[in-house]
């Protein structure tokens, strides 16, 4: 699949947004009486909406007519992608009062905010969700139908989130950074498993025969004479990508040194030399959200669709 | 509405014959030339004159080498393969789009694309293992074959011209337009007759339009010749000299 840039952006970049509101809520409880926990949770806030809004003008842009885009919002009875539309949406509300209690324009309270938090983590996973089925449910595209597609999106927004998380709070007494840490680590190294097994299994995957894409089996062995027409055409070019193939090892090593080895590494040295550990963090985060982008890329790049059983 | 209506009654559609179509491309330079202009249109070609010309089509025209399986004395042979929507009964092209601008009709099972509400999300097309649907980057909308809705109802045209463009324009007749949801039309007849065929039905979408794989070719046998003379290297005796013909047919006996 041609790999387009924009729902790449969109993909990682609001996933990790996710994953920081996701954070927000969920560390919440657990920070110390630092020194302004309450800022911490803003800044969170804030850049986890600057993410996920950056991504979704992102995914907007990749549209034939963004201005119609609104329409999007109809057909959440059957069509993923108007579900992930639908929640993230959904989901500004919640954010959009939480942010709005921390600035003091709206009342507080204990019950609205912890049901406006526990909202903001539903909506966060729930949208992440619908974008990994929209890849998910595509029949044509065997490679996306592998079962780690959708947990692979899930805990990479996860990671990326948490170890932007991580290095917010970094100064931060309490339990949050232990658990966010902690968390993240694990994640991480259950991406690199679960990418490794999806590498190997879609090596191996087999499409269906062109014999049974022309309705020729039992006929004879077929094999393309002659194409179409001799120029490409929008399924060649938008189907039809061979490029990360050909690179797939180097651009696979990159990722897990990107989005695993050097977070791990990261990490182990701000366990060893507590001095440098928000430096250390910051490195986790950024090499975490690159390796993010490389992985994405890969995933699209790399996955083969039946249309080109024909040419 | 992209939800898919209640299965029609009438399935409207085509039937390509691999064994007649002799790969001329009218049916999709026939297509072309209607959709540009019908409610599909325009059919944008950017750069149609240049060094790399790229454009919509809704209808391409395959050609495959068929080598035939070992244990047939078949010869290898072209097969020219037609490729358009199939008009699925459960096309999945439709449920993915989030508009409602995909829709398959209640009333004659036809997948159209209303192109004031699509979005050009692209989404559609990536759901069809058939590729039925391209792009236009000049509208920014997805466009696909329309069945030629424009034609088939339309009363200002005489009866005999009311069918798809690209079936009125086969000079061997390879394509069949009619209703295979009826049993006894004549396009089911035809599928029925000759075993007609639906494009990767283990993807579950059910496709409507059917092909019929080309027929065994004249004098194929079920297993190799029992002699040393290969099927392709055929002896006409009257040829030869009189011994030859005297010895050709001693040992023939």
């Amino acid at each position: 699949m041609n790999p387009a840039f924009s729902v790449i952006f969109f993909t990682v970049l609001s996933g990790a947004g996710y994953g920081l509101w996701f954070w927000t809520v969920v560390g919440a409880p657990l920070l110390g009486e630092g020194k302004h926990p309450g800022l911490l949770l803003v800044m969170n806030l804030v850049i986890g909406f600057l993410m996920v809004t950056v991504g979704l003008l992102s995914s907007v842009l990749h549209l034939g007519k963004p201005a119609r885009a609104w329409r999007a919002f109809s057909q959440w009875r059957t069509s993923w992608l108007s579900r992930e539309g639908v929640m993230a949406i959904a989901t500004f509300l919640p954010a959009m009062y939480l942010a709005g209690v921390f600035f003091g324009w709206l009342p507080s309270g204990n019950v609205p905010l912890a049901v406006a938090g526990i909202l903001l983590a539903i909506g966060s996973v729930t949208t992440v969700l619908c974008t990994a089925m929209i890849y998910a449910s595509l029949k044509p595209i065997p490679a996306w139908r592998h079962r780690v597609v959708v947990p692979v999106y899930l805990i990479f927004a996860l990671q990326t989130g948490g170890w932007i998380t991580a290095f917010d709070c970094a100064d931060e007494p309490g339990r949050m950074h232990l658990v966010v840490i902690g968390v993240c680590s694990l994640a991480t190294l259950a991406l690199a498993a679960m990418k490794l097994a999806y590498w190997r299994d879609i090596d191996r995957i087999e499409l269906p025969s062109r014999e049974a894409a022309t309705g020729l089996e039992g006929i004879g062995k077929v094999t393309v004479f002659e194409r179409p027409h001799t120029e490409a055409n929008y399924l060649t070019r938008e189907m039809g990508f061979v490029l990360a193939r050909k690179h797939s090892r180097k651009l696979r090593a990159i990722a897990l040194l990107l989005f695993a080895g050097v977070p791990l590494l990261a990490l182990a040295l701000a366990w060893m030399l507590p001095v440098t550990a928000v430096f250390a963090l910051w490195i986790a985060a950024l090499s975490a959200l690159l390796g993010a982008f490389v992985e994405r890329w890969l995933f699209f790049a790399e996955a083969k669709h039946m249309v080109m059983l024909y040419y | 509405m992209t939800a898919l209506p209640e299965p029609s009654r009438k399935k409207l559609g085509l039937v390509i014959d691999l064994d007649t179509c002799v790969g001329c491309h009218a049916c999709a330079v026939a297509c072309k030339e209607w959709n540009a202009g019908g409610i599909a249109g325009p059919l944008t070609d950017e750069n149609p004159y240049g060094k790399e010309p790229f454009g919509v089509w809704f209808n391409r025209v395959h050609s495959y080498e068929v080598e035939p399986l070992a244990a047939s004395s078949q010869a290898a042979m072209t097969v020219h393969f037609p490729r358009s929507c199939l008009h699925c009964e459960t096309p999945a092209c439709v449920t993915v789009c989030p508009t409602g601008a995909s829709y398959k009709r209640a009333e004659d099972g036809i997948v159209l694309v209303d192109e004031d509400k699509c979005i050009g999300c692209k989404l559609c097309s990536w759901a069809c293992p058939y590729g039925a649907r391209e792009y236009s980057a000049v509208e920014g909308v997805m466009k696909k074959c329309t069945l030629c809705v424009d034609r088939i109802y339309n009363e200002h045209l005489d009866e005999i011209e009311r069918q798809p463009a690209c079936v009125q324009a086969c000079p061997t007749r390879a394509r069949h337009f009619g209703d295979l949801g009826d049993p006894q039309s004549k396009v089911s007849q035809l599928v029925a007759e000759r075993g007609g065929r639906d494009l990767l039905p283990e993807l579950g979408y059910k496709p409507v339009n059917k092909y019929l794989p080309p027929r065994p070719r004249r004098g194929a046998t079920a297993s190799a010749p029992a002699d040393a003379t290969r099927a392709d290297e055929k002896l006409d005796p009257a040829t030869l000299p009189p011994v030859l013909r005297w010895l050709d047919r001693v040992l023939s006996r």
